[in-house]
């Protein structure tokens, strides 16, 4: 079997784009809003996500003939937890400045909803290779998404890139301000809103009927 | 292979999965520690460095904390509790265990002359803030201050962190006609007659009230030792 065949092409590049969780299953919300208003933790946060997601579904996917169906919700609970602790340990030791500014986030992605989502809907019925690559293109499907917002919100917000002046001094001098606005939550899913917007008039078929 | 549905087997899966899960979190937990704690005292030494007005990079905050910082020690009713010096992050002023003996105290020497700083815990909106004031030896006179804080939202509150408000400390004095007064944040644009203030953060109303009461009552608990210094430098 080829590496990537149509069917696990498709689990890596649909949620990329036309599968994509965030703007069109509208998932994981939450943490596109609360952790986008720098990109730094931003990318930490997208890393964080498809790391959990990718390895989650791999041990789901190896332990799927094995679960008990009444208890399924709570392994994968279980699992996740795991992950997302180990996750959490690893950034405390190793990234301790990025994981100070996500503080409470990286313990909420174990309530991402992306993660319970193909962990239930792709990794119980399909092989670990398959899974695998599902979980890593629903990590990047919704780590892009933070990324533009991060990216947006900081450049405007702050007038910084990962903390770096980028708007030049000559422009606040002629009166240019940073947007308070960028930084509170609406913001992010105002943009949230237009890049569903513009991704919906790009593909028509996503269009609900009026 | 065992009918998955079986009561039993469900029972036993369970068990087992829970039991391999903690075995794996608490060897994570344990291999990691040492370098989590050493990061945790890396980051007070860097916010009682910046406190002295110096922003050192992790890799050498704790060089240089070394250098600067020449005593700790815990008060109480402005005297130095006995047994409790010490520098180091096992000591009582740095560990913040035996908080029941008294306050911290961190004696720094900078270009000769010794400054004093004195540790803050108070409520900004949505958690804990904190920080650090460095007093010159006169008591009163701010040399340099520094706040941290759990949660508070960013752009707003969250910029009290920043250098632009941190640094309007620096030279007010807390004591006012040999009376601790402590220093105002206030709305931009007011004032307070008895005592000196600084701007607070336009939009973070409630983090810069949280900041002004830290200032009061923190400071407060070292009201006999900074009189006492500063009766001795009159």
């Amino acid at each position: 079997m080829a590496l990537l065949s149509g069917k696990t092409k498709e689990a890596l590049l649909g949620p990329l784009n036309k599968n994509n969780p965030v703007i069109v299953q509208v998932l994981g919300i939450c943490s596109a809003l609360a952790v986008t208003s720098k990109l730094e933790p931003a990318i930490v946060m997208a890393i964080a996500v498809t790391v959990v997601t990718a390895l989650g579904n791999v041990v789901i996917s190896l332990l799927r003939k094995t679960i008990p169906n009444r208890i399924r919700i709570i392994v994968q609970l279980v699992v996740v937890a795991a992950l997302v602790t180990i996750v959490s340990e690893v950034l405390k030791a190793y990234a301790y400045d990025v994981n100070k500014q996500l503080s409470v986030y990286v313990g909420l992605i174990v309530t991402n909803c992306i993660l319970m989502g193909r962990l239930e809907a792709f990794a119980l019925g399909n092989g670990p290779w398959a899974s695998f690559l599902d979980g890593i293109g629903n990590g990047i499907g919704y780590g892009w998404i933070l990324v533009a917002v991060g990216f947006v919100r900081e450049i405007f917000g702050s007038g910084t890139l990962f903390g770096h002046k980028i708007i030049p001094q000559s422009f606040y001098d002629m009166g240019y301000e940073n947007n308070g606005f960028m930084m509170l939550a609406p913001m992010a899913l105002i943009l949230v809103a237009i890049i569903i917007w513009i991704h919906r008039t790009k593909n028509k078929e996503l269009q609900e009927e009026a | 292979m065992a009918n998955r549905e079986k009561s039993g087997y469900t029972i036993i899966y369970a068990s087992v999965m829970v039991i391999i899960v903690a075995l794996g979190l608490a060897l994570t937990h344990m291999g990691l520690k040492p370098q989590q704690v050493r990061n945790e005292n890396i980051d007070k030494m860097q916010q009682i460095l910046r406190s002295l007005n110096i922003d050192a990079e992790a890799n050498v905050a704790e060089q240089q904390y070394n250098e600067l910082i020449k005593n700790a020690y815990l008060i109480a009713d402005g005297q130095k509790v006995e047994g409790t010096e010490g520098i180091t992050p096992e000591d009582p002023a740095f560990s913040g265990e035996e908080a029941a003996k008294g306050v911290p105290v961190f004696e720094a020497e900078i270009d000769g002359s010794k400054k004093y700083i004195l540790s803050m815990n108070g409520a900004g909106l949505w958690g804990a803030i904190w920080g650090y004031l460095a007093i010159e030896s006169d008591g009163s006179t701010v040399y340099g201050a520094e706040f941290g804080n759990a949660g508070e939202t960013p752009g707003l509150g969250a910029e009290i962190v920043e250098p632009e408000f941190r640094n309007q400390f620096i030279g007010k004095e807390l004591i006012k006609n040999n009376e601790f007064k402590s220093i105002a944040v206030v709305k931009p644009g007011q004032s307070v007659s008895d005592r000196d203030y600084v701007d607070g953060i336009s939009g973070g109303t409630i983090t810069s009230k949280g900041v002004d009461n830290m200032l009061f009552n923190s400071v407060k608990k070292y009201d006999s030792f900074l009189m006492n210094l500063h009766s001795d430098n009159q």
